[in-house]
């Protein structure tokens, strides 16, 4: 290859991939990219790791075209390579597989594999040809869809794989995927990873861009650490471990492990027993759920997102409405009635972090003292007198609560957007946690938080529950789910499968029971 | 009722029909691509004012067709910056659209004809001609299909024919060639796009520079077909009922064409009370010429089944990281 024997000079062994060479990049006075230099070795899978806001995201942008650099360069085969556009990067052979799909839900697969790359005017012949080359990539990398099935229809694995197809179908050798394992089962982050390996086998570089250090362990040849925008050093996976990986993104020591005690439960605090949820199309999400939650105890809920544990939150958050029995500390709940709400149940002794903090955990355009006060702001103390309400006792129990909390920064006027996603989460935790609750409800507790921050709401829910409180964790993140419950239920299609003991349980057992495979196997 | 008076209902639902289905049609080509476009009505207005105006003029009903087009352009053009580079709220801009024309084309007639905001009626070559169909004559005779044939389909002002063949064509466009797939994935997830390598502002940017083509084509029929002249606030709302065919068709061609032609038959009926008062029903003309506004407004407050728009539409496309 001409390009091989062209910078043979400079690098006797082939060429790299991809080489960045003093990338650096500013959004107005913040520096995202700074001088990062980076090579991927040809037909090596690299992976990225780095705290949300490292820079990893505006990184891979500026490779696919997004964003162009402020300085640097950017050698493809050891060829430099401009790529002011999206257009560029496929022609130099970059394949992006984005956290969010890019994927016109209504199209079909043929028709999305296509779009942007159509050879004609007409679409009969593209579809033909894209028909082709989709079984034989498909029987090649184990990447079977059905090339006529609508995306709405697809699973999130399969629309993955769609992804990763329409990419291969550009003659991509180089495939970036960001985040891609976040929406999938353990089953189908296997299959990912055993599709990745194949691309590997056949020669192709692939990039992986996570904050699991269990999949940058398992898949990763090589790995670079970013941390604040800057490169902070690059890695063969083989002679790293996790802990040193999370130092080096963090910049201190962090702890992995959840340190706690056995738990000690006491009298049981939540009750729930047949309880059901329709939805507004007739569909049944909850399908009789029976469960309990005692004092100083902690209930992990497992499951692929969307088999009914939002559900199960928001009627016990008294957000939705059901049929059956929910029983705290004796007393039965209103399922549907006017004592159905949030303010009821917050009387009643439930405090609720809800799933997803942006819509219902914050209003991201008020400030972080208004957000504190919310659901709240008929407290005593936050009363001025009959009429008003006293803005500087709210604003002064931020402000102690920034404190508690490590809120950073801990500004209480600042707008709940401008804090980065950890610190919205502390914002959340901190008004819930210190109206000390009989019951938490916590729903992903740690999505789109890093690492510091993890380790520090982790701390505190498990206080919560030494303080003799019963915890409902919903996470869809089985690693969260192990480390912290002291017992585990699995959902699956509205139902709870099975429950385990975290200690004698494991990932494989929990991920079957996930997929729906029901206890002893035969149905 | 006889069936004299049936064809003649039918003739007069196509004639009203057309401006409805160019209209609609425009706005399908907006919509799907992500733009909403509630100017269709401004947009109409001043194709036909510009059509009345420069037909008259030059005594060219063709050239007059071209000036409603470059006028309606003109407008789309304004929305397609606001709504795509400026990024503007779509809707926001289509109203404002809607008050300047309603001024502007008032205004200009006044000034130039000082007829109290009219053009002076059109005659001979300012006016759309009738085109009749090869055998209307011959075929005349036949019964039934004949006079249907003679009196309903043939007769008609080219644009009708072109409208009705704009149907097909608009299928085929969408469904069978690169820039419909392109054109309904810009409207659907519009990042899809992009990561493609395709410019979603030229995409957008083509969609709404055909709705323009075809709201001015619209506007032109108005004013030197269906009617002879512009007048004031001639296009009477048409602009807003072919948004609610198009949500009545769920953005889908051949339904369009199907809910153009039944409000189409409202609007005829409103002009023939004496043809429900043949067959026993007493309805005041008053509530007859408020029918395909009331049909409107059953249709907006989505009373005929779920209509699902294209999901990116009314958003301005921002790059995400």
């Amino acid at each position: 290859m001409a390009g091989a024997i062209g910078s043979g000079r400079q690098t006797p062994a082939a060429p790299f991939a991809i080489e960045l060479k003093g990338i650096s990049k500013a959004f107005g006075p913040v520096q995202a990219n700074k001088d990062i230099s980076i090579q991927v070795a040809k037909g090596s899978i690299h992976g990225i790791i780095g705290e949300n806001g490292a820079g990893k995201s505006t990184l891979m942008s500026i490779l696919y075209g997004f964003y162009k650099a402020d300085s640097g360069e950017i050698l493809i085969n050891g060829r430099p390579t401009s790529i002011p556009d999206s257009q560029s990067a496929i022609r130099a052979g970059i394949g992006m597989v984005f956290q969010h799909f890019k994927l016109v839900q209504n199209f079909t697969v043929l028709e999305n594999i296509i779009l942007g790359a159509e050879d004609g005017a007409m679409l009969a012949p593209s579809l033909s040809k894209a028909r082709r080359v989709l079984d034989q990539l498909s029987r090649e990398y184990e990447l079977d869809v059905d090339p006529d099935a609508l995306i709405e229809d697809l699973s999130v694995g399969h629309q993955q794989r769609v992804e990763i197809l329409k990419a291969l179908y550009r003659q991509a050798e180089i495939l970036i995927l960001d985040e891609p394992t976040g929406v999938l089962t353990p089953a189908e982050a296997d299959h990912l990873f055993r599709i990745l390996n194949g691309l590997k086998d056949q020669g192709k570089t692939v990039i992986l861009i996570t904050h699991k250090l269990r999949e940058i362990m398992e898949i990763t040849d090589t790995v670079s650490v970013m941390r604040r925008g800057q490169m902070t050093a690059t890695v063969k996976t083989a002679e790293t471990s996790p802990e040193q990986l999370a130092e080096l993104m963090v910049g201190r020591k962090v702890l992995l492990q959840v340190e706690k005690q056995p738990a000690n439960p006491g009298r049981t605090v939540l009750e729930v027993e047949n309880l059901r949820v329709v939805d507004e199309h007739g569909v049944e999400r909850l399908k009789g759920i029976n469960l309990h939650i005692r004092a100083g105890e902690i209930l992990g809920i497992a499951g692929v997102a969307g088999n009914g544990q939002s559900e199960l939150l928001e009627v016990l958050g008294g957000i939705d409405h059901g049929t059956g029995t929910i029983r705290i500390n004796g007393k039965e709940l209103d399922l549907t009635g006017k004592h159905s709400d949030g303010q009821s149940r917050r009387a009643d002794g439930i405090a609720h972090v809800p799933e997803d903090r942006q819509v219902l955990g914050l209003i991201m355009d008020f400030t972080a003292w208004e957000n504190v006060a919310f659901g709240y702001h008929h407290a005593p103390e936050y009363q001025k007198n009959a009429l008003l309400m006293d803005n500087a006792a709210i604003r002064a129990d931020c402000e102690a609560k920034m404190a508690t909390f490590d809120v950073r920064p801990p500004i209480p006027t600042l707008a709940a957007k401008n804090f980065s996603g950890g610190n919205q989460q502390k914002i959340v935790v901190a008004r819930e946690i210190e109206r000390n609750p009989d019951l938490l409800l916590v729903g992903q507790p740690t999505r789109g938080v890093d690492i510091g921050a993890i380790e520090f709401i982790h701390k505190q829910i498990v206080a919560l529950r030494d303080a003799g409180k019963a915890v409902l964790l919903v996470s869809v993140e089985l690693d969260e789910i192990m480390s912290l419950s002291d017992r585990i239920a699995v959902m699956f299609d509205g139902r709870i499968m099975g429950e385990r003991d975290p200690a004698t349980t494991n990932e494989r057992e929990l991920g079957l029971l996930m997929a729906g495979v029901a206890e002893g196997g035969a149905a | 009722m006889d069936y004299a008076t049936f064809l003649q209902l039918l003739d007069t639902t196509l004639r009203l029909a057309t401006p409805l289905l160019f209209a609609c049609l425009a706005g399908l080509y907006s919509e799907r691509a992500g733009i909403f476009d509630i100017g269709l009505e401004g947009k109409m207005l001043m194709g036909a004012m510009c059509a009345g105006t420069v037909a008259y003029l030059t005594g060219s009903v063709w050239l007059g067709a071209l000036a409603a087009i470059v006028g309606s352009l003109l407008f789309a053009l304004v929305h397609g910056l606001a709504s795509i580079t400026f990024r503007g709220n779509q809707l926001i801009s289509g109203v404002a659209l809607n008050f300047v024309a309603s001024g502007i084309t008032v205004l200009v007639a006044l000034a130039l004809f000082g007829q109290g905001g009219r053009t002076p009626p059109l005659e001979g070559g300012a006016r759309m001609g009738e085109v009749t169909l090869p055998f209307a004559d011959a075929l005349r005779s036949v019964p039934i299909i004949g006079p249907l044939y003679a009196d309903v389909i043939s007769g008609h002002p080219l644009l009708v024919y072109v409208g009705i063949a704009l149907v097909p064509a608009t299928w085929w466009l969408l469904y069978r060639t690169r820039f419909g797939l392109r054109l309904r994935a810009v409207g659907e997830n519009p990042a899809s796009v992009d990561t493609a390598g395709v410019s979603v502002a030229r995409l957008r940017f083509a969609a709404v520079l055909i709705a323009g083509i075809l709201c001015g084509l619209a506007g032109a029929y108005m004013a030197t077909g269906l009617q002879a002249g512009f007048g004031r606030e001639m296009t009477a709302g048409r602009g807003y009922i072919a948004l609610a065919a198009l949500i009545f068709a769920k953005w889908r061609p051949w339904h369009a064409l199907w809910a153009c032609l039944l409000f189409g038959f409202f609007q005829s009926l409103a002009l023939r009370p004496d043809v429900l008062q043949s067959v026993g029903l007493r309805v005041p003309v008053p509530v007859l010429d408020a029918l395909p506004y009331i049909l409107t407004v059953i249709v907006l407050a989505g009373l005929v089944g779920k209509a699902v728009p294209p999901r990116a539409g009314g958003e301005p496309y921002v790059k995400e990281r």
